[in-house]
């Protein structure tokens, strides 16, 4: 499956049709079916779909196109802003409790992340919110579910109210509140037992411990990967339980989850958080506008900017960047980049994020990672003159520098000629900058993370 | 139909036609298959409504977009080529269609294999949270009863209680298991427990490993390097890879497939949670663009609750009605 973003798909067919200043059924309507093409592939339900494309293509008929923007990219703009609609939500947060513990219930099916994300959420109430926080362990089903949890507890630093597997979960909960409230936590966290949805006795369970604690939130976990059944399992937890919201998992994947789309669309439960990852500090508030890129196939564009940001303050960036561009790029520079590039995150990661760019197997992400870590060997075994001097390397230099790090000849001329390359690319988006165009693809405003040299091409 | 018949006949097991699927099973398929029927008895005749009607039922059953389009492009020339306007005729071509398509993708033997003087080695791999853990209890149950030594392998030394987990199912067995520290190297872990298992003289040893995301590239590479450890100790091994996906997993299955294909030799799947209401069309596309079979099926939480799988009651469980 080819990387190809909507917005690619969509203006080759848009070169077809140049010249026309307004979207018509007839000319949307080759652009429309890429756009449900795009949809279905990233999961979002077969009816969710037919609403969403019709509703966008009345919204779309006879807008003129706006003077810097083609129709595709008009088209574009009006699904994205109509999905930044549609998963936005003015209630996106936890309504904590003022003189008494929130109480806060975790449902979903099994293996969608309630007992990871129960610990995340935990650890993001303790540390950002600064919350008093106590969890309960209300899985008393799935073996060992109670030791994660007990385990996660310890890690994060908060109590947890562990019965065992022979107390049922209506009176785990219970004792957990009574708890919560005798000992003033600020928020008390229940995770419960995974089920399939059609299963009636889990939806009862849930039901006894819901009029049990009469919980302030009760948030549904989704699995970014989910496929079409998702909006069923949705609705099914909602008309039982009246959802608060909901969080979707594994966002960290390459999954476009739609799903989000769909659940939102369907039963209007807002979503909260998304999990990003496998550690405690992987739970992030719910962006929509970065979902409606990522269900459009368009790369997330904005996380990468704020990875960057994060690492890079602008004046820094600026900096290089000139540095670069007038040819004073020297191999400390190409060091620097390339450790700000392995801060940010792995390399398959950042790729993923850029939109236009190909896919890249693990193994070539792995291989790209380690040359990146040789290099760093290799270039901390330089004196200081040499980093900045690349030019005076001759063969004695060369074969000093590998024996000091241990490297092959091969190995530091493989260095030099990256850094050599991406002179001349320096050179080349000078002259790019001058004549005022962008190289193709636009990714001239990349040429910051020079460090990517490892990168196969 | 000759080729059909004779495919399918090669597909059939001798037991297995008259013993059904459980409950759980019977419900995704009344509800593809009442859907097809009631499809079929609303139109006397096929026509564009007909086969957008179709495209849905098989785009929620999560085959995909690609799938599903050439699949019924496919019947539609037929019914074209041939003048047929019924719509039961159009579902039977439909099923047929998607038979020949799965079986003309190579043999494919559900049970494990075994040999003379060394244990079988069984690595389940899989996305997180998708159901291996129980999946491996599920399989040595089943070899088990067919009389055979099992033995477990703890490698998931990652997730927070996942050892005991394993433990727990190990105890209930009552049969051996490996494990290793919290943290510990997975990849060491896997490499003692398969030379004990050679010690032991095991019939079977399954390895358990963490769920991990396809797109972590260290996590994958550590999948790579436990598969070459095995190697090590036993030739060949591990004989069999199993990938497990949840029936509920939509696009990115095929995603997936793809991933743990390149880092180790998948040779089957086995698609879990199919009590549920997802249909688990996602198979179809991974068989489709990789040729990985299905072996198993997962029914439920209870160790009994797993089947081999059977493309012909599979398919026609999902399109047509029996009665
Ligand atoms: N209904 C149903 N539930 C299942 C099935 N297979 C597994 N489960 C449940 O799914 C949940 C997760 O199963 P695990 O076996 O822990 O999954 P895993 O892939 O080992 O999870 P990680 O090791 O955390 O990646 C548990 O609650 C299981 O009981 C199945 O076929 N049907
Ligand atoms: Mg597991």
């Amino acid at each position: 499956m080819a990387f190809e973003s909507l917005s690619d798909k969509l203006s080759s067919i848009f070169k077809k049709m140049r010249g026309q200043a307004r979207l018509t059924e007839k000319n949307m309507e080759d652009m429309l079916k890429e756009i449900r093409v795009a949809l279905l592939e990233a999961d979002v339900n077969y009816k969710v779909v037919k609403e969403f494309t019709n509703n966008v293509k009345e919204k779309a008929i006879g807008q003129d196109v706006l003077s810097k923007l083609n129709p595709s990219q008009m088209l574009v703009k009006i699904v994205h802003d109509e999905l930044v609609e549609l998963l936005g939500s003015d209630d996106s947060e936890i309504h904590y409790q003022n003189n008494r513990p929130t109480v806060i219930m975790m449902v979903g099916l099994q293996g969608s992340g309630k007992t990871t994300s129960t610990g995340k959420l935990a650890y993001l109430l303790k540390n950002k919110l600064k919350k008093k926080v106590l969890l309960a362990a209300g899985d008393v089903y799935r073996p060992a579910a109670i030791d994660q949890l007990d385990q996660i507890a310890k890690q994060v630093g908060v109590d947890l109210v562990n019965l065992g597997t022979k107390v049922s979960p209506v009176e785990i909960s219970l004792k957990a509140k009574e708890k919560a409230f005798n000992e003033h936590y600020d928020v008390l966290i229940i995770d419960t037992a995974g089920r399939l949805q059609i299963d009636e006795q889990l939806m009862k369970e849930l039901n006894d411990i819901k009029d049990a604690v009469n919980p302030d939130e009760i948030l549904l976990l989704i699995d970014a990967m989910a496929g079409q059944d998702a909006v069923n399992v949705a609705n099914t937890f909602n008309q039982q339980l009246a959802l608060t919201g909901a969080i979707m998992s594994k966002l960290d994947g390459d999954a476009r989850g739609g799903a989000a789309l769909s659940i939102r669309h369907m039963t209007g439960v807002p979503i909260k958080f998304s999990g990003v990852g496998e550690k405690l500090t992987d739970l992030d508030i719910f962006h929509p506008d970065r979902m409606a890129d990522r269900i459009l196939g368009m790369g997330d564009v904005m996380t990468l900017v704020e990875k960057a940001q994060e690492e890079m303050d602008e004046k820094e960036a600026r900096r290089t960047a000139n540095k670069m561009m007038s040819g004073k790029f020297d191999l400390n520079d190409m060091l620097e980049n390339m450790r700000k590039v392995q801060k940010m995150g792995s390399l398959g990661g950042l790729l993923k994020l850029i939109p236009g760019m190909p896919k890249i197997s693990p193994e070539q992400q792995a291989a790209a990672e380690k040359e990146m870590r040789n290099f760093e060997v290799i270039i901390n075994s330089m004196t200081p003159y040499e980093r900045s001097n690349p030019d005076v390397f001759k063969f004695s230099r060369k074969q000093r520098v590998a024996n000091g790090c241990g490297k092959t000849l091969a190995d530091v001329n493989r260095v030099l000629k990256k850094y050599d390359q991406m002179k001349d690319m320096m050179k080349q988006m000078e002259s790019y900058r001058k004549s005022g165009r962008m190289p193709p693809g636009g990714l001239g405003g990349l040429g910051g993370f020079g460090g990517m040299g490892g990168f196969p091409q | 139909m000759g080729l059909i018949s004779f495919l399918k006949d090669k597909f059939k097991k001798k037991d297995a036609v008259t013993e059904t699927y459980s409950k759980g099973m019977e419900r995704s398929r009344k509800n593809f298959s009442s859907k097809l029927k009631n499809l079929s008895t609303r139109y006397k005749e096929v026509n564009q409504d007909y086969f957008d009607e179709l495209e849905e039922i098989l785009i929620e059953s999560d085959v995909g977009i690609n799938f599903a389009l050439n699949i019924i492009e496919e019947v539609l020339n037929k019914s074209e080529e041939e003048g047929i306007k019924d719509p039961e005729k159009i579902n039977e071509i439909l099923v047929d269609k998607m038979f020949v398509g799965y079986a003309s993708k190579g043999d494919i033997v559900n049970e494990l294999p075994f040999y003379e003087n060394t244990p079988t080695v069984l690595l389940v791999v899989g996305v997180n949270g998708v159901g291996k853990t129980t999946t491996i209890a599920k399989l040595a149950y089943r070899y088990i009863k067919q009389g055979k030594k099992v033995m477990l392998v703890a490698a998931d030394t990652f997730r927070a209680g996942a050892t005991e987990q394993l433990t727990v199912w190990a105890e209930r067995l009552g049969i051996d298991i490996a494990t290793g520290k919290q943290d510990a190297d997975p990849a060491s872990v896997a490499y003692d427990g398969v030379k004990k298992a050679k010690e032991n003289k095991c019939d079977l040893v399954i390895v358990d490993t963490a769920g991990r995301l396809q797109t972590k590239a260290n996590l994958m590479a550590e999948l790579a390097k436990i598969k070459r450890v095995i190697g090590k100790e036993i030739e060949g091994a591990p004989q069999e890879t199993f990938l497990i996906i949840d029936a509920t997993t939509g696009q990115n299955g095929v995603v997936q497939a793809k991933a743990f294909a390149d880092v180790t030799n998948l040779t089957g799947i086995v698609i879990t949670k199919m009590d549920g209401t997802s249909k688990g069309g996602i198979i179809l596309a991974i068989r489709d663009e990789l040729g990985v079979p299905v072996r198993f099926i997962g029914l439920g939480e209870k160790m009994e609750d797993l089947q081999e799988f059977d493309l012909d009651k599979y398919l026609y469980g999902l399109c047509v009605e029996e009665d």
